[in-house]
């Protein structure tokens, strides 16, 4: 073959295989074209009709919230029924006039109606988003008598958070609240137009326990987005039931014991650490934030002079005055620079350099030992053992005792308190500690603070046989046994046995003995006796003139520069089992104020506790069958 | 380069501009002006996020096309194994993690800053171009004999390889059908082919207990029976099926298909696209769209039959049946004809890859065109 004739074959060659190769592209492209043909003549109308009845949707399902329940079963947050108004984005055409027709059928307010236009934007086109909530028969009925003309709207039913012990609860259990955008994680859960999730209290610290996980529901939807039947269901996994220490009945008693007075009781087990109440009064009613609070009900909350949004039985900071001569007595005892018989005169103050520090009786107490000078609550006698210890001793057994640092209770917005040391004040003061303010801390004043929660756990720790026992709310989560963050077992302080047996002789003292601060104060059914110790903390400065003229009695001050009146106490004095710590704010003293609600409280205690609740008669069965 | 050809031969520039085939250019911009259409559908009537960024995308994609039209066609015989040995490396690039991100569950993007870039689309092109020029070389006894189609078979597996490790089936098969026709134009003797096809069907048993990953094994599977799986893998095709087949003759109307608006297609404005089209124009845009494409067809074979090289007609012919598998598989595929994959539209899906290398592949076909009588030998020399 010439190069001509195979170049002529070449050509010939691509001519036919091309012309194939076109053949079957026109052919391909007419399988192509027969096939839309097929579908969209000849079976169109049946997809005309598969397009207008058969879509299907996934859906989330929402899991019931679990349970908050007292020490005894008693119910303190649960869910109720809420009917509420959605639309899906996607499925209106005109969500203003979608919003024009639904706001002829019920009330609604230009506020509602600009938080669905925000929740619009901010959520997914396939996600609801609830219009109103919380309708009554007569708006669901309205609503859906004419939900054929509103594409897109549904009427929902959900839950919404009761809380029916209202506010003598509230602290502790927080509230429910509208998922904040920082809160969002991704999950499509929180997406969801009426979740809740813990705010505050129990319901946040708990909330992943709570919350449970969400189920989906497949179901078909037909050209409006209405359900035409469900194809498959994953049940949601509901939320966990949480337990709590607190015993609702003694949690009501405190706080109607505080009644108008703005102050804060802790009951502890000083063995196992249960909480058995924690009450801050005044509080506020945990309802009004799960239905959503008004404008008008927050700034009453927020410009209470008394605080009641802040729990102040762990937020509240308070010089513990008398109450802090237990630590003082202990760190000179147990550093060996004073014994529990040894006198130590008081003569109405103490002198120090060219400075007087008085007690609080200007004539004096004479020559008094520990038992007495808890008794009558002495300041000399403490001036002088504070000197004698130090402060680093003294700031060393206060944190033992629980003060200064968190006690890790599981509840949000605890604060540490203060318990200053020499380093403390260089750092954030720049001056170096002088000896005057280790007496001063000594009776619980000056730089010293401590919330109730701390008084009662220092209690419970001194009357438990030294052991450092950590409070906790909860008794179990799920079924299963929790003790918050620090569960048992407790280890021991390490303490001297001498040390502690005499400072629970010297605060049976200040209840027992005629002389004692809180005799007036005392129980005096049998078996129920409680001990303990009271305090008064100054709010403002005594200045030297006015003293000279004589200090302004507390009722002729305004309310808030009266005295904080304290008062710890624990019960029975036999077998200490109960710890209480009790905080009036400008209440005046605490033997005339404190006093007496400990008193009731530790009574009523110990009548609601059960292994006693049948009275003398159970003691006399012993486990040896008696 | 352009710039190097202007000084050479300034005069020619003119010249050649009269002598691009508008007819070409016509044709890619009316595929191009739906596919903006249906995205601004897409978007419930808007220009953002889609129409907008795609026009764009056309507006540069324009440029280019011409460009690569001006180029001298020996001059892409020239630069052919240049081309292709750049877009390897850029492959093999994605392969080992460079600037390459995860996409659809594969890694198949190249960042390159103003563009995402997806190497194995423009291999696509850039094979064509090398293979043509494997073949422009070859005599008739060369095509006989087996030791010349080694290096073809390397051209091809190296991609492919790449491709499926990546891995991505339905390119890795896109690749290897390119190619297969660009053997049968060039003049390969029957029974290889048929010889390949019977090695493949053995392999295939063996393939799909080794090699084939779970899900694409589900989506063949679905494909011989898309109800087994009526809420999963054949969800798409079920749902694209009901949108189409509710079109009807004349389509629901621009802006009105209701079954899209409902999101009850997936990727609408990539994969879905001709879905949508069908939806809203039925049948009469369905056909069109498809009359858009065989025309272009036609015009490139006709383009192939005019060029007085080899390598100007394989390129041609080349050209067209790449596109032309694209086409093919993807409306195939919306259609429930073969299994479902992610595979665009040529310049009617969103998306930038797809668009600017489906407009070079254009601007080679009309070099072709422009330069029809250059001839020269089988080096490339005049």
């Amino acid at each position: 073959m010439s190069k001509r004739q195979r170049e002529q074959e070449k050509d010939r060659l691509f001519t036919r295989r091309a012309l194939l190769l076109g053949a079957a592209q026109i052919g391909l492209i007419g399988t192509l074209a027969g096939r839309l043909y097929f579908l969209q003549v000849m079976e169109g109308e049946r997809y005309t009709m598969l397009a207008d009845d058969n879509r299907i949707s996934l859906r989330l399902l929402p899991p019931p919230r679990g349970r908050i329940l007292d020490r005894n079963g008693e119910p303190l947050a649960v869910n109720r029924l809420n009917y509420r108004v959605t639309l899906v984005a996607e499925q209106v055409r005109n969500v203003e006039a979608t919003l024009d027709a639904i706001g002829k059928l019920i009330e609604l307010t230009e506020l509602d109606r600009r938080r669905v236009m925000r929740d619009l934007r901010r959520r997914r086109g396939f996600v609801p988003v609830t219009v109103r909530e919380d309708l009554t028969w007569e708006d669901v009925a309205r609503i859906e008598v004419n939900i054929p003309d509103l594409p897109g709207v549904a009427i929902e039913v959900g839950a919404l958070r009761h809380y029916p012990h209202t506010e003598s609860v509230g602290h502790i259990l927080g509230y429910v609240g509208p998922v904040a955008e920082a809160d969002l994680t991704g999950e499509p859960l929180l997406e969801l137009p009426d979740f809740r999730i813990g705010k505050n209290g129990i319901e946040r610290i708990y909330d992943r326990e709570l919350r449970g996980a969400a189920g989906t529901v497949q179901v078909e939807v037909n050209a409006l987005g209405r359900v035409v039947r469900e194809l498959a269901r994953d049940e949601p996994t509901a939320g966990q039931d949480v337990v709590l220490t607190i015993d609702i009945g003694l949690q009501s008693f405190c706080r109607g014991r505080l009644g108008d007075e703005s102050g804060s009781i802790v009951v502890l087990d000083v063995h196992t650490g249960d909480v058995l109440s924690l009450v801050s009064a005044p509080a506020y009613d945990p309802n009004l934030f799960s239905a959503g609070l008004s404008a008008r009900d927050w700034e009453e909350l927020l410009a209470n002079p008394k605080g009641p949004l802040t729990n102040k039985a762990i937020a509240g900071m308070y010089a513990p005055g008398s109450t802090f001569k237990m630590v003082t007595a202990l760190a000179a005892l147990e550093a060996g620079v004073v014994r529990p018989s040894d006198r130590i005169s008081c003569p109405g103050y103490l002198e120090l350099g060219d400075h007087r520090f008085h007690c609080w009786k200007k004539e004096g107490h004479g020559g008094v030992n520990l038992q007495e000078a808890m008794m009558v609550s002495c300041d000399v006698y403490f001036y002088e053992v504070a000197r004698r210890t130090g402060m680093d001793r003294l700031a060393a057994m206060a944190r033992r005792l629980g003060f200064g640092d968190l006690i890790n209770i599981d509840l949000p917005g605890e604060r540490r308190g203060l318990m200053p040391t020499r380093e403390w004040k260089q750092r954030t003061r720049g001056q170096p500690w002088v000896q005057g303010e280790t007496l001063i801390a000594g009776i619980g004043q000056g730089y010293v603070l401590s919330t109730p929660l701390q008084l009662a756990v220092m209690t419970a720790r001194l009357v438990n046989g030294g052991v450092a026992v950590i409070p906790h709310m909860t008794r179990s989560i799920g079924g299963k046994p929790n003790a918050g963050r620090n569960p048992p077992p407790y280890p021991s302080m390490g303490l001297q046995r001498s040390g502690l047996e005499a400072m629970i002789r010297a605060m049976n003292a200040v209840t027992l003995e005629e002389r004692g601060t809180a005799y007036r104060a005392r129980i005096t059914e049998r078996g129920f006796e409680m001990g303990g110790k009271t305090g008064t903390a100054q709010v403002r400065r005594i200045t030297m003139q006015e003293r000279e003229r004589g200090v302004r009695r507390n009722e002729d001050l305004p309310w808030r520069f009266r005295d904080h009146a304290l008062f710890v106490g624990y019960a029975p004095v036999h077998a200490p089992r109960y710890a209480c710590a009790c905080v009036v704010e400008h209440g005046g003293g605490g033997s005339a104020v404190a006093a007496p609600i400990v008193r009731d409280v530790l009574t009523e205690t110990q009548r609601r506790d059960p292994s006693r609740r049948t009275g003398p008669v159970a003691s006399l069965v012993t486990p040896n069958g008696g | 380069m352009t710039v190097l050809i202007a000084d050479r031969e300034p005069p020619n520039i003119l010249r050649k501009l009269l002598q691009v085939p508008w007819l070409v250019v016509l044709l890619v911009a009316a595929l191009a002006g739906v596919g903006l259409a249906m995205q601004y559908s897409a978007a419930g009537g808007a220009w953002d996020p889609w129409a907008s960024r795609q026009a764009v995308r056309f507006g540069a994609g324009l440029g280019l096309m011409l460009v690569v039209a001006m180029i001298d066609i020996r001059l892409w015989f020239r630069w052919a194994y240049l081309c292709y040995g750049a877009a390897l490396v850029m492959l093999v690039a994605v392969e080992v993690g460079l600037g390459g991100r995860i996409g659809m569950g594969a890694q198949r993007w190249l960042d390159l800053g103003f563009i995402q870039l997806q190497p194995s689309e423009l291999m696509k092109f850039t094979l064509v171009l090398v293979l043509a020029r494997y073949w422009h070389g070859r005599t008739m006894e060369d095509m006989g004999r087996i030791i010349w189609l080694m290096v073809p078979l390397l051209l091809v597996a190296m991609p492919t390889a790449l491709v499926m490790k990546q891995p991505d089936l339905g390119m890795a098969l896109m690749l290897t059908g390119g190619a297969i026709g660009l053997a049968w134009i060039a003049g390969v003797r029957w029974w290889k082919f048929a010889l390949a096809f019977a090695a493949i069907a053995a392999a295939v048993p063996t393939a799909w207990e080794y090699y084939l990953r779970d899900y694409q094994r589900q989506r063949v599977l679905t494909f011989l029976d898309p109800t087994r799986d009526p809420l999963g893998a054949g969800y798409h095709i079920i749902q694209s099926k009901i949108a189409l087949g509710s079109g009807g003759v004349f389509g629901k109307g621009f802006l009105q298909g209701t079954q899209h608006a409902l999101n009850f297609l997936p990727e609408k404005q990539t994969d879905f696209i001709f879905t949508m089209l069908a939806e809203e124009f039925g049948l009469v845009g369905g056909m069109g769209l498809l009359g858009v494409y065989l025309t272009l067809f036609l015009y490139g074979y006709l383009i192939a039959f005019r060029s007085q090289t080899q390598f100007g007609r394989l390129v041609a012919i080349g050209v067209v049946w790449t596109i032309f598998l694209a086409v093919f598989v993807n409306i195939a595929m919306v259609m429930g004809l073969i299994p479902a994959k992610g595979a665009a539209l040529p310049m009617v899906s969103y998306g930038g890859s797809s668009m600017l290398v489906t407009m070079f592949g254009a601007g080679l076909l009309m070099s072709v065109w422009i330069h029809r009588d250059n001839r020269f030998g089988p080096r490339g020399e005049l």
